[in-house]
């Protein structure tokens, strides 16, 4: 490890961060959020001042060193302040995944026994309330919305706005113990705590201390030369440790902006407003805004439509290889030119896109086709491949060498390795320090040298040193015959087509493959209008004829793709059903982040699976489904299973785990 | 520690006054058709009042006398204390009385932002001239008046429509936006025509939300229409039932709902 074992000066805390940013860049916007429909911004010498009357406030009720506070609601500024109060107090933020049901919220809250709880508005304080009695540590309430709160008994609740005001009254008196507590801050503290989603079991509480996060903001930001001049849009979940690295780590580290938009339906167009320079989104966020593109330019004028095909198969040919600075002839440049004043320029500044310098991608893999578009419009998209347990940041792709399927080389300070089964393991300054209240789980996660199981298999390639993950370990099994089983590889693979949403393969221990699918409502939709296609419901839709054999092409296209590969020959599906309805968290089939639980959904569709192995022609089935609030009903349906062509392969399948 | 589960009891702070507005006597015809007879009751500073019965019991003409569309044939009206003379509606809406339609009336090619400031109209104080060139007081007045109607986009959530034609719009966003243009005149008094009329269960229960929170965080007095029982029982204070045009009952929700006049004629159960 080359870096150093302490930061350099003071800067050992979040609270040391903002201290040394108000020196710096006092009169720079360090906050944005748009309310009232006007970009409302603070400064670091405001925010610092707002966050010290927090904290004062938060002293004056009573927050003790070492307590958890949970942080409930969407991003605003009002949170992250509390955040960085409660560390100034000696206190533990906790931020909660906002879209939780109280169910759920319950666990959590019950497990960081919390004493305080900052909740966005009153929709988060009623589903506090709901698991009261079942979380007697709760002690505190305070909200930022004060909207619809006034009826409420406030014995054990304020406004935070109310707090600040009491903090600003008692500062005298709470000053010194306030500034003890923020000089005790050290660099083996912690920081944060962050529940993970889980894709299986209950979630974890993930303790990162200072020195993670600081040493993983500075390492990353010097990785991709971020500076004060910064502006990224904080819209990702506050409970996700990307959010926490992005709007907080590297915020403070660098001492840029963070904006925050008016409401999750106005991210578009507060992307489009702010332009941010440094952006992170999901591969399903980058993939459903060129289907809304593409979607637009189905209505254009043919004329428009000329333009644009003309010029982004332009791109397409040579728009990657400028981004890399590779050679392209002169004439090439000149169209390449004239195509970004004429549909480049225009495409990117409707996507929020002009002024960014960084984007990342991670979480999933991306389908080439996606990242090439949005890299062949001069955008400089790149992978990372991270987790909550190494405060994001395992590898990450260099400019200049950046590819769909790599997740790049290992991050500053990071040291990688493959291990036997081939399993990807990690150990960085960034490595969390313990699952709280579960010595088990990390003891069988991290071992006594600090290396972390990420619990993904992959591999280095040889000619760049480039990783690329190509499973979840676990997931990674063998068929029947003992040839190598990657679901997600498979999956992935089949949800690069915009018709498909969700795929589910299966096959561990199997003869052959067999898959679920998922049709996607827009694009799928949107096909059937153009086709005089009419259906009355998603579960007509996906029951159709014509959309079967739609997908049925897509299967066999994967299939003689995965033939070329002898690694993974022995993964082409043989029969698929597209299901009746769409997998969903509300129905525990995703996480929360909306990855596929795989052994639920075997369970819940049990009869499905069954009948895709016993060679029946369709089955009936009914299943239940749980609505936004909470309510149960069923849906029944017979579904057609098709048979798709496979390639037969010559060589013999490679043996797993060789 | 006992747990705050206990400790919070969600309690109803609001101040119900004084009477707002009283009805007395009021009696309407068209020619030879009795719309409203010999109706009176009040409605009092700070509740939400509703006024429910059949199809064609005349509630509608009701509210209609209420904003000054039409003028009892016999009958005072009496509001803040003092009688009221024959108005016109604007007139009326400028004491502060505003209202919604049962048909939805917005202004389908403009923006939400556009109708919504609309409603302000009652209170632009500048003259043509000065709002043609946007200066000077204009231009602060107009800013102050922005000011507040975006404080209205914020509470009604419909900030990601702020620019939408509402042409365009869903229905249930619509009778949102409706809401909001007559938030807008900050009323003393609205006045809601079916504001539930067509939505499904969800766009109620956001509506009947909406309708809570403007009586208690505004203290705005409402009186509103409404065909859904379930609905009026759950938010009204108090309870006026007409029949062919004629007042059958008039209390809580709770009495409202156990006069055998009310049974009969409105819910139709037959009592033995």
């Amino acid at each position: 490890m080359d870096a150093p074992a302490t930061s350099p000066g003071e800067l050992t805390s979040i609270p040391a961060l903002l201290a040394r940013n108000v020196q710096l860049f006092a009169a720079r916007p360090a906050y944005r959020e748009k309310e009232y429909g006007i970009w409302q911004s603070w400064t670091w010498a405001e925010t610092e001042a707002g966050i010290r009357a927090l904290a004062l406030g938060f002293l004056e009720l009573g927050l003790a060193p070492g307590d958890h506070v949970a942080v409930i609601g969407a991003n605003r500024p009002a949170l992250y302040w509390s955040m960085v109060a409660a560390q100034m107090c000696g206190a533990i933020p906790v931020p909660l995944y906002q879209d939780a049901v109280a169910e759920e919220m319950a666990y959590v809250l019950d497990h960081c026994g919390a004493r305080f709880v900052v909740a966005e508005d009153q929709e988060q304080v009623d589903k506090v309330l709901e698991i009261a009695d079942r979380v007697p540590h709760v002690e505190m309430i305070l909200y930022h919305d004060r909207r619809g709160m006034r009826k409420y008994d406030h014995t054990r609740m304020n406004a935070l706005a109310d707090v600040q005001a009491t903090g600003r009254a008692a500062g005298e008196r709470f000053e010194k113990e306030l500034r003890r507590r923020t000089d005790a801050l050290g660099y083996d503290d912690t920081c944060v705590m962050l529940y993970t989603s889980g894709t299986t079991g209950r979630p974890k509480g993930v303790v990162l201390s200072n020195r993670n996060i600081i040493e993983t903001s500075k390492a990353s930001a010097e990785f991709d030369r971020l500076t004060e001049r910064e502006e990224i849009l904080a819209y990702l979940p506050m409970a996700w440790v990307g959010d926490f690295i992005f709007s907080m780590g590297q915020a403070y580290w660098c001492g840029f902006c963070t904006n925050c938009p008016e409401s999750a339906e106005t991210m578009y167009e507060n992307l489009h407003e702010i332009g941010p320079t440094y952006f992170f989104a999901p591969p399903r966020y980058f993939e459903q805004r060129i289907t809304i593109l593409l979607i637009r330019m189905e209505d254009a004028g043919r004329l428009k439509k000329a333009m644009f095909d003309h010029f982004m198969a332009h791109a397409k040919r040579v728009g990657p290889d400028l981004m890399d600075g590779k050679p392209v002839g002169l004439w090439d440049r000149l169209r390449y030119r004239i195509g970004d004043i004429l549909v480049y320029g225009p495409v990117r500044n409707r996507a929020g896109m002009s002024k960014v310098r960084v984007a990342y991608t991670a979480g999933e893999a991306i389908g080439p086709e996606i990242f090439e578009f949005w890299r062949s419009l001069g955008i400089n998209l790149k992978q990372l491949y991270g987790q909550t347990e190494a405060s994001v940041f395992i590898t990450q792709q260099p400019d200049g060498e950046v590819r769909a399927d790599t997740v790049g080389v290992p991050s500053p300070g990071v040291e990688v390795k493959i291990g036997e089964t081939g399993e990807v393991f990690y150990r960085s300054p960034g490595t969390f320090v313990e699952y709280y209240k579960n010595a088990e789980s990390t003891a069988s996660t991290k071992d006594s040298e600090g290396w972390v199981a990420t619990g993904d298999a992959g591999f280095f390639e040889e000619a760049t040193g480039h990783l690329r993950i190509i499973d979840r370990a676990k997931d990674v099994g063998k068929m029947a015959d003992g040839s190598l089983f990657a679901p997600k590889y498979v999956e992935n693979k089949l949800k690069f087509y915009p018709n498909i949403l969700e795929a589910v393969v299966f096959g561990a221990g199997r003869e052959m493959c067999c898959a679920f699918i998922n049709i996607d409502l827009t694009a799928v939709g949107n096909w059937a209008e153009r086709n005089n296609v009419s259906y009355g419901s998603y579960q007509e839709l996906a029951g159709l004829a014509q959309v079967l054999d739609m997908i049925a092409g897509h299967v066999e296209e994967v299939n003689a793709s995965l033939a070329g590969d002898a690694m993974l020959a022995g993964c082409q599906i043989h029969r698929f059903l597209v299901l009746h309805k769409e997998l969903d968290a509300d129905d525990g089939e995703l996480t929360r982040t909306r990855k596929v639980r795989r052994r639920i959904i075997e369970e819940k569709y049990g009869d499905l699976i069954a009948a895709l192995y016993d060679r029946s022609a369709e089955v009936s089935t009914v299943t239940e489904v749980t609505y936004e609030d909470g309510r149960k009903g069923s849906i029944s349906a017979t579904l057609e299973i098709r048979d798709t062509r496979t390639v037969p392969v010559t060589a013999k399948p490679l043996e797993a785990a060789e | 520690m006992t747990g705050i589960a206990e400790a919070i009891v969600a309690e109803d702070t609001r101040r119900i006054g004084g009477i707002l507005m009283e009805l007395k006597h009021i009696t309407l015809r068209f020619g030879g058709v009795t719309a409203i007879q010999d109706i009176s009751f009040d409605i009092r500073e700070g509740e939400i009042r509703a006024i429910i019965g059949p199809n064609g019991a005349g509630k509608s003409s009701m509210l209609n006398v209420i904003n000054g569309l039409y003028t009892p044939s016999v009958g005072e009206i009496w509001y803040k204390g003092a009688r009221r003379p024959a108005m016109k509606p604007y007139e009326v809406a400028r004491q502060g009385v505003a209202r919604t339609f049962q048909n939805i009336a917005l202004f389908k090619g403009m923006s939400t932002l556009d109708n919504i400031m609309a409603g302000r109209n009652t209170m632009m104080r500048s003259g043509l001239f000065a709002q043609a060139l946007w200066r000077g007081r204009a231009e602060a007045e107009e800013i102050a008046h922005r000011e507040q109607v975006e404080k209205i986009i914020d509470f009604l959530e419909i900030q990601h429509i702020r620019k939408t034609p509402v042409g365009k719009l869903p229905y249930g966003l619509q009778k949102r936006v409706e809401l909001g243009r007559a938030l807008a005149a900050e009323p003393s008094l609205l006045l809601l025509d079916e504001p539930m009329a067509g939505m499904n269960v969800e766009e109620k229960e956001d509506m009947s939300r909406f309708i809570l929170d403007v009586n208690d965080e505004f203290g705005t007095t409402i009186a509103l229409i409404e065909h859904d029982m379930g609905v009026v029982m759950d938010i009204s204070d108090r309870v006026v039932v007409m029949d062919y045009g004629k007042k059958i009952g008039d209390g809580t929700p709770e009495e409202v709902r156990n006069a055998p006049e009310v049974i009969d004629a409105y819910l139709g159960v037959a009592h033995d």
